[in-house]
């Protein structure tokens, strides 16, 4: 099977002021993996997707997405083209319903412009659906604020579902759950790449090895090493790299 | 025409004008730059310094000068004690949370006003000066008690300036102003300081008040004007910022004392108005600061 | 989890009317109040219907301003300009060219659409507290502007629009606005289309996203809406019906002046949409309602009546800043949007 890259990097660099956050990044990414991108604290792990989804402009480089330059598209435009994101922190919509928090996500999709597009049946039918999907369906109706903490994760990754995108970017998605919820995460990825390419930062190694296809290892924003899990964790450079560092 | 003893003229009224408006404009600032708070009620705390000279010069008996001093003392100090309860029991309550301090000013300012109207009534009181001595020039005689309230100004000015620079109080509110919760964490009475900072505010618009009303009369609606030149000020010369808002004043009320001579006062309001909202809107750093750093 | 906001499971809409309305107890809560409006003509005194008819105008003003303030979370201080546009460009239009009572009407709508579409392109740049300062500051440049050029507009004694201006004719029937009676129905009617419209706008798609840009806007963008497009459909749709109210008041009252774009109204339609619950959907009204029946009893008694202005804005923004609907719909009736 010949692979299809869905999105790839040229240069990409951002600094902050004299720090170099992200620096001269050169990435690709197949369609239909699970990526993982690990690294010590303060590699530039979220600068660059945050570069990626168009969150941050970028100050040098390129983000080319099934075969289309979107370096200087806003970060709306880029969702659109089918790149979604979720949050580090969790980032919902606390005062809203679990139902009324994926909608908006799925009109996002159904009904992109004001006039046409889908009706309200289907928006509600489709974001029924999503939450349905990571295991909120019985709770549609509950103010989000106050769900428990896993499972604002889980409304999360429904919003970024409920998209439907080509890629799904998540940030640390695992931190705060407790080792149950972490299964069923993982459980929920997995039935997301069935039609999504996923690209996931996670520092909990057990994640990492049981869901990516392939390891990209960032360090002081440059391009360390990339592989398969077999390969990452005999590599000398890496384990140079996390030595002292609790990974 | 001979346009000197016009231009001079100007000139000196765009002075007292200047010096009025950059007490009235740095207490406006100063609470916005500790406190981050928009004080809509700042124009009514002006106004009330204005009656509370009125009065003090029409129930004291004895020379003008006499009710004057008095002013200059009473009213900064009963507005400075109702701008610190106002403080206490509202703005606090709320937690300073941004929207709600708007329209909690809002509200002070329809309370003021209206209180004012229901003591004082409709009419326009006027005050005697303090002392009448006219300084000749070869074209006209200028007020003397005028260039007292460009003095008086400066020299209240410069005492503000001391205060935050060199006393304690200030370094108290330099601290906040800086970083509020660090300032919390080293046991700083945040509390106490917003208070007080909200009342030193306001006692600057009740001096400049004081100091306005033998050239304008006292006026339940006289607020709105110093309200709106000072949030010109302010904003043009940068939010917070006190040398950004000492040089706007003098600007401001420089240009407009020769704008009026020149022009309807509706129109230089109209461009100054806007020029706010521009300001705000393209460069809300303001004209004076350079960008990033904050004098 | 046990939580009492797990109402009826969610209508699937797949008959015609459920399709279209989604809150059929709020829709019907609608209707009920506009019977129930429409039936004060028969059991309330003259004096008292026109007073209605004040309110049923001003509230469509609040009602503008809850779209922006309640539903979308942008609280501005500057929406007199947009009730001065259009009292001024309908009533102006009304006195110079004679147009007839429709057109000026719609010349007013128009204008202020094009007036907030512009403001809220500039405005809408800023946020939070600069928001409001710009709003306010170029309300003020605005009704600075209606005093310079007075020998227009007529400045702070206005202009009273000539008799033979004030009727036309609906379908052969002829209107009269010097008739209390037609006053009260056309401004009811008028009331009623602006609420109907507003039920599906805040109720429907474009509602979500207003809510959506309140509660979070960098969520929103991240979810692939252009939210400053999202801010600015909210600022143009609420100027536009903060302007219809203006034209409206002119036209019924047959007066325009200074004082209707000054500060004071501006104040007038945050007060009341504050009282009566911001991003609800009677709010504005039952706002407008009892804060105009408490001023008006107060000007009998004191020359300073709008001190309750100021004392209702700090208590109600202390102790209710939800408002009485809002509060109701925290408490008891979630449906109450």
């Amino acid at each position: 099977m010949a692979e299809v890259t869905l999105l790839e990097t040229r240069g990409l660099g951002r600094s902050f002021e004299a720090l170099k956050a992200v620096d001269g990044v050169d990435f690709k990414l197949a369609e239909g993996e699970i990526r993982a991108i690990i690294g010590p604290n303060g590699a530039g792990k979220s600068t660059f997707v945050s570069l990626l989804s168009g969150r941050i402009p970028p100050s040098e480089g390129q983000v080319i997405f099934a075969g289309q330059d979107v370096s200087k598209l806003p970060a709306h435009k880029r969702v659109r083209l089918g790149i979604a994101y979720t949050f580090q922190i969790t980032n919902i919509y606390p005062s809203l319903t679990v139902l009324e928090n994926v909608e908006i996500a799925a009109q996002s999709r159904l009904k992109p412009q004001l006039f046409g597009g889908a009706g309200e049946a289907e928006i509600r039918a489709a974001a029924a659906e999503a939450a349905a999907a990571v295991g909120l369906g019985d709770r549609l109706e509950t103010v989000a604020g106050v769900l428990a903490y896993g499972h604002q994760r889980l409304l999360e990754v429904a919003m970024g579902l409920a998209l439907k995108p080509r890629l799904l970017i998540l940030d640390e998605p695992t931190q705060g759950l407790s080792d149950s919820e972490i299964a069923n995460f993982i459980e929920v990825v997995r039935r997301v790449n069935r039609e999504a390419t996923v690209l996931v930062i996670e520092h909990n190694m057990d994640v990492v090895l049981a869901l990516a296809d392939r390891i990209t290892v960032l360090e002081r924003g440059r391009l360390l090493a990339e592989g398969t899990p077999a390969e990452i964790t005999a590599n000398a450079a890496v384990q140079a790299a996390y030595l002292g560092e609790p990974a | 025409m001979d346009l000197a003893p016009y231009l001079l003229l100007a000139g000196l009224e765009g002075l007292v004008q200047a010096s009025v408006l950059m007490l009235t404009a740095l207490g406006l600032s100063l609470v916005f730059g500790v406190m981050r708070v928009v004080n809509v009620a700042h124009g009514e705390f002006f106004m009330a310094g204005a009656l509370i000279a009125w009065a003090c010069g029409a129930y004291i008996p004895g020379p003008p000068a006499l009710g004057f001093i008095a002013g200059l003392l009473v009213a900064p100090l009963a507005v400075g004690a109702l701008a610190w309860a106002a403080d206490r029991t509202i703005l606090q309550k709320i937690g300073y949370n941004p929207e709600g301090t708007i329209v909690s000013t809002i509200g002070m300012l329809y309370i003021l006003q209206q209180g004012a109207l229901l003591t004082f009534g409709p009419d326009a009181r006027a005050v005697d000066a303090p002392f009448y001595y006219t300084i000749r020039t070869p074209w006209f005689g200028y007020s003397s008690y005028k260039l007292f309230t460009v003095a008086v100004a400066f020299a209240l000015v410069a005492a503000l300036w001391l205060l935050m620079r060199k006393s304690k109080v200030g370094l108290l509110m330099r601290a906040t102003q800086f970083d509020r919760e660090t300032a919390l964490n080293f046991g700083i009475p945040v509390g106490k300081v917003y208070s007080a900072v909200f009342a030193i505010g306001a006692m600057m618009a009740a001096v400049a008040g004081v100091l306005v009303v033998p050239n304008q009369q006292a006026h339940y609606l006289m607020g709105t004007d110093p309200l709106l030149l000072s949030f010109v000020v302010v904003i043009v010369g940068g939010l917070g910022s006190i040398p950004g808002t000492i040089a706007a004043a003098v600007l401001i009320g420089l240009s407009d004392g020769l704008l009026s001579v020149f022009f309807s006062p509706t129109l230089a309001k109209i461009v100054s108005t806007l020029l706010v909202a521009l300001v705000l809107i393209f460069k809300p750093e303001g004209l004076f600061t350079v960008k990033g750093r904050r004098a | 989890m046990s939580l009492d906001t797990t109402q009826a499971p969610p209508e699937t809409g797949r008959g015609s009317p459920a399709r279209l309305i989604h809150n059929g107890r709020l829709f019907a809560l609608v209707l009920a109040t506009i019977a129930g409006l429409f039936a004060l003509q028969f059991v309330l005194s003259d004096y008292l219907v026109l007073a209605v008819t004040r309110i049923l105008i001003m509230a469509v003003f609040a009602m503008g301003y809850n779209m922006l303030m309640g539903y979308t979370g942008l609280l501005s201080l500057g929406h007199a300009m947009f009730f001065g546009a259009g009292l001024y460009a309908a009533g102006l239009s009304s006195y110079y060219w004679g147009t007839s009572l429709p057109v000026s009407f719609l010349i007013g709508i128009l204008a202020s659409l094009a007036f907030s579409f512009v403001i809220g392109l500039l405005a809408l740049r800023t946020q939070g507290v600069s928001f409001m300062i710009v709003t306010l500051m170029f309300a003020q440049a605005a009704y600075l502007a209606t005093l310079y050029f007075s020998r227009v507009t007529g400045g702070d004694q206005g202009l009273t629009l000539p008799t033979d201006a004030r009727s036309f004719s609906l379908f052969g029937a002829a209107m009269d606005m010097t008739s209390d009676t037609v006053r009260f129905n056309l401004a009811l009617a008028i009331f009623a289309a602006v609420l109907v419209a507003m039920y599906f706008v805040t109720q429907g798609p474009l509602g979500r996203l207003f809510a959506a840009v309140r509660e979070n806007e960098p969520r929103t963008q991240m979810l692939g809406f252009d939210t400053y497009r999202v801010r600015l459909a909210a600022f143009t749709i609420s100027g536009t019906i903060s302007g219809l109210a203006g034209a409206l008041y002119g036209l019924v009252f047959g007066y325009i002046g200074s004082a209707f774009a000054g500060f004071h109204y501006s104040i007038e339609a945050l007060l009341f949409t504050l009282v009566g619950g911001p991003g609800t959907l009677l709010g504005p009204l039952l706002g407008t309602a009892v804060m105009t029946m408490l001023i008006d009893r107060l000007s009998g008694i004191t020359t300073a009546y709008l001190m309750i202005v100021g004392v209702i804005l700090i208590l109600v923004n202390r102790w209710f800043p939800k408002g009485i609907l809002g509060t109701i719909r925290e408490r008891a009736l979630p449906w109450l949007k």
